[in-house]
């Protein structure tokens, strides 16, 4: 049997950081007084009817700008049917087969739609279940009710658990630089659901899918598809067919238990909502939807690959957050005589590993180190004014006390030992003296063994020698 | 004291205006009568005086009763529903607000067929409405008490809400004017939804004068509703007296054998009379007209299902008290909150929504709509109004229709058309006819609809043709 493969596609609720609600005038607001923040229209007293919220409109269109997606000129809402109480109106005002916008990209992942449409309410269930069943009472608190969401539909185009949730935190990133949403998942701002499953490596056809719900965090959304592609393959293997179903993952287990089948699917009954007129966005609203785009994460990776040839991979690590790219530019800019791809390569390296070392966590831009202090140092050792392994003590104390890089080398004395003025060749000499026999290993052809004599020199230097100049001076003295 | 009442609200509020009336005397006298209901037309009456301050304006002083469909704060709100039974809106209807803002006051809420589902009355939770005329005959429908108060001088004018001729088959039945305004004149908001594309807010009163001068004060857009836009210009009180230049379409596919003889023969007098003023009688095709009926009982029953899927229970109204678990008590409040024609209306419009049946049923309905409005649309570039029947009978018998929903459903025939195009029509009385099995004469309506937002041409129209006709017949007037 052919090796099975994994076809992800992902759905995504952002909650928009409107002011308002979607449909109604109440504020938004999180972790407030349950029900403070309702009116006849979010709790679907008789008679009410729901306004659009523009300004959810708009953040609507920015999302659909930075993911380059077509918007239609006239898309409709409709209503989406069932009852529960956490849908006062018994149906959720959403859009189906003329959504917001379509085809779009991000990263190697394409769009199939993006859609505006309201939250639910959030209920407590009260009891050992913490579901609806079982529960000894369920409570609802509407505050939530009508926050306005936009749901993001990829195409089945990734292939790994942890290419799903890389690709789910790029999507973040660019959600939190539009300034739209707050992407958070613990509080539920950003909820990521999976569709999920198998076939045959190299099949053109996609297996029957199941939909994984509840994984409110990265982490947690990599553990639920592993797990699942796990219970896919396993069942395959052994001859057996997926069923179609809802799962929710469990994160305290570990586990996947089915919500409903595809029997139990509901039927939404979705017709077009009579109460609202089609949303068509004016021109102008396009245009600022664009306008207001800030470079995103994927389109300043890809400037960083073209303009400064960087690895896709340190393009990616600088272009994540603009507080380390905007960092890296200053950085970049301030060089004199050093090739931007060289500081990239300090910031995403040496820089990274020495804030993770001082403090574990935190990035460049707000560590007390400075763009251009970064870039002299930088300078300093492509100058191989101070060796390499001195660039990292300056880099050090730079994360710890912040200063000029010059300052430092010079109170700590580390500048390099010039190899004129005849010092360095006596340590040289000295450390042929010293390891005779590392020495002869050396000459009769073992290149390795040189190391013990940098390594003698290095330390008499305290590492103010230059790696490069010990090692010609090592072989001239050697005769070699 | 009993002259005050008959003065026409325009009447009255002149003398108001002239401080000829005193608001106070005036308001009693009206609630006095309001209280000698013998009609079950009302379901709440305003209480006395009460520090109700007079407030300016072109209805200043003049009492208006009130269907019992729109919210009103405060005061119990059923939409003749067991379900609301209890229920205190929290917000004022948008059009009631405007007619309070315009110096009118609630004088009381008026009973009607559940939901606005039925054209006798007779599916109000709280007993039907006699009409005023003949109290063995009902007073038609869904505005069935707005109609009998006013024809039965328990109020000057009042409000009431048509779906497919809940305004203007009552006022025919009960031989007063009747309004259905364009769909969007008059705002939806607090208007208890029945099927939202449908629904509209009008005047039924005594003459046509009163009728613009109440829809001068309705019309207006209101941003609490998307799909309102008010009439361009406003409405100003009519007063043409004759119909030179203006042609009058009779759409030959209406012409049904169903219609009454007495009904037949007085539409037709009234065509006469039309030719008298000067104006053209000439033959219009409608050919998907009759197709109304058909369309209209799938798009508004599925619309309503919708619309009063919000009625479980949860958040306001009634509860049933022998509900077990959520489902349960969904299905138990539904079944005893809602009569049979709502449940009847409920199943139609979710099976005609449902997976599978959508095309078929919703998606033909929405088709045969266009067409209609297609219909109208050619047939006003020949015409400036069309002309027909209100009802096929006059007011029959109570309980004399209520087994046979499809021959209930046929008094909409006439009407039905009009609401799918969303274009207005008014039903104004045209005289007296014996009804098919004999006995005292009762009203007949003649119905006249024109083009979208031709608001005041129509009336105008009206107007003119009221004066000929010179309907002077109350209610127990020609008993003898």
């Amino acid at each position: 049997m052919a090796e099975l493969e994994a076809v992800i596609g992902l759905e995504i609720h952002v909650q928009l950081a409107t002011r308002t609600k979607m449909f109604c005038g109440c504020e938004l607001s999180f972790g407030d007084e349950p029900n403070t923040h309702t009116c006849p229209v979010c709790l679907a007293h008789p008679g009410v009817l729901p306004v659009p919220n523009e300004q959810a409109i708009r953040y609507a269109l920015q999302i659909a700008a930075a993911l380059e997606c077509e918007v239609a000129p006239r898309s409709i809402f409709h209503r989406k049917n069932y009852f529960y109480p956490d849908n006062p109106k018994a149906y959720q005002i959403s859009q189906y087969d003329i959504p917001l916008a379509v085809d779009g990209k991000l990263g190697d992942v394409r769009i199939h739609r993006a859609h505006l449409e309201e939250d639910a309410a959030k209920m407590v269930h009260v009891g050992e279940s913490g579901r609806i069943h079982g529960s000894g009472a369920s409570l609802v608190d509407f505050n939530r009710g009508g926050t306005p969401l936009v749901e993001i539909v990829t195409e089945p185009d990734l292939r790994g658990a942890a290419e799903a949730a890389e690709w789910a935190r790029l999507l973040r990133e660019t959600v939190r630089q539009l300034g739209v949403s707050d992407v958070n998942m613990e509080e539920g701002s950003l909820r990521v659901d999976a569709n999920v499953s198998v076939r045959p490596a190299g099949s053109a056809t996609l297996g029957t899918k199941t939909e994984l719900k509840n994984m409110n965090s990265f982490r947690f959304l990599q553990r639920g598809i592993e797990a699942e592609l796990e219970r896919q393959r396993g069942l395959v293997e052994a001859g057996g067919a997926v069923e179609q179903e809802t799962l929710h993952f469990d994160p305290a287990s570990g586990s996947l238990t089915s919500l409903r089948s595809k029997e139990e699917a509901h039927d939404y009954r979705y017709f077009p909502e009579p109460d609202l007129v089609p949303l068509a966005p004016t021109e102008e609203m396009l245009r600022e939807a664009r306008e207001a785009l800030p470079e995103l994460p994927a389109a300043r990776a890809e400037r960083y690959r073209a303009e400064v040839r960087l690895s896709a991979e340190v393009a990616a690590l600088l272009a994540a957050d603009p507080e380390t790219a905007a960092f890296f530019e200053r950085a970049a800019g301030a060089a004199e005589g050093v090739e931007a791809k060289v500081i990239a390569n300090w910031v995403t390296g040496e820089l990274a590993a020495a804030l993770r070392q001082d403090r574990g966590e935190g990035g460049a831009a707000d560590s007390k180190v400075t763009p251009e202090a970064l870039a002299a140092l930088v300078g300093m050792v492509q100058e191989k004014k101070i060796s390499h392994g001195s660039g990292k003590t300056v880099l050090a104390a730079l994360v710890a006390e912040g200063g000029e890089p010059a300052a430092i080398v010079e109170r700590e004395g580390l500048a390099q030992m010039s190899s004129e003025g005849g010092e360095l060749e006596a340590i040289v000499a000295a450390a042929i003296e010293a390891d005779p026999a590392a020495a002869e290993q050396v000459r009769s052809g073992n290149q390795k063994a040189i190391g013990a004599l940098v390594g003698y020199v290095m330390r008499e230097t305290k590492g103010r020698a230059d790696g490069g100049e010990v090692n010609r001076l090592l072989r001239e003295q050697l005769g070699l | 004291m009993s002259e005050l009442l008959e003065l026409s609200v325009a009447e009255a509020a002149a003398g108001i205006a002239a401080r000829e009336i005193s608001t106070g005397e005036y308001f009693e006298a009206w609630h006095a009568a309001a209280l000698g209901d013998e009609l079950n037309a009302y379901l709440w009456q305003v209480e006395e005086g009460n520090g109700y301050e007079v407030r300016e304006g072109p209805l200043k002083g003049i009492p208006v009763a009130v269907k019992d469909i729109f919210c009103t704060e405060g005061s119990p709100t059923t939409a003749g529903s067991r379900i609301l039974e209890g229920y205190l809106p929290p917000y004022t209807a948008t059009a009631v607000r405007r007619l309070d803002a315009a110096g009118a006051r609630v004088l009381g809420k008026t009973n009607m067929d559940e939901f606005a589902m039925g054209s006798s009355n007779e599916n109000s939770a709280y007993g039907p409405v006699l009409n005023p005329w003949d109290r063995k005959r009902v007073p038609g429908g869904s505005s069935g008490g707005s109609a009998a108060v006013v024809a039965g001088g328990l109020a000057p004018c009042a409000i009431g809400t048509d779906t497919g001729g809940s305004i203007r088959q009552p006022a025919s039945l009960c031989g007063i004017v009747g309004l259905k305004p364009t769909y969007g004149a008059i705002s939806r908001y607090g208007m208890i939804a029945f099927a939202s594309s449908l629904d509209q807010c009008g005047p039924l009163t005594r003459d046509v004068t009163d009728a613009a001068l109440l829809l001068a004060a309705l019309q207006g857009r209101d941003p609490c509703d998307s799909t309102s836009v008010g009439i361009e210009g406003g409405i100003v009180a009519p007063s043409r007296e004759s119909l030179e230049g203006l042609r009058f379409g009779v759409p030959a596919e209406l012409a049904r054998d169903e219609i009454d003889a007495g009904v037949r023969e007085v539409f037709e007098a009234t065509l006469t009379r039309i030719e008298d003023l000067g104006g053209e009688i000439a033959a219009v095709a409608l050919p998907s007209a009759e197709h109304g009926i058909s369309a209209y009982y799938v798009i508004a029953p599925a619309e309503a299902s919708s619309n009063l899927a919000r009625y479980d229970g949860v958040r306001y109204g009634m509860r049933s008290e022998s509900g077990g678990d959520l489902l349960e008590m969904y299905e138990t409040t539904r079944a005893e909150g809602f009569g049979p024609e709502v449940k009847r209306r409920i199943m139609l419009g979710t099976y005609a929504l449902s997976s599978g049946y959508y095309e078929a049923y919703y998606g033909q309905a929405q088709k045969v709509r266009t067409r209609i409005a297609a219909d109208f649309d050619t047939a006003f570039a020949g015409v400036d109004f069309v002309v027909t029947p209100t009802s096929p009978s006059v007011a029959f018998g109570l309980g004399e229709k209520t087994d046979d929903p499809l021959s209930m459903y046929l008094n909409d025939f006439f009407t039905v058309p009009m609401s799918l195009a969303g274009i207005p029509a008014i039903s104004i009385p045209a005289g007296l006819a014996e009804p098919p099995g004999g006995g005292a004469r009762l009203p007949v309506g003649f119905q006249i609809a024109a083009p979208a937002f031709g608001e005041q041409k129509l009336l105008e129209a009206a107007y003119a043709l009221e004066r000929e006709i010179g309907f002077e017949a109350r209610s127990g007037s020609d008993d003898g």
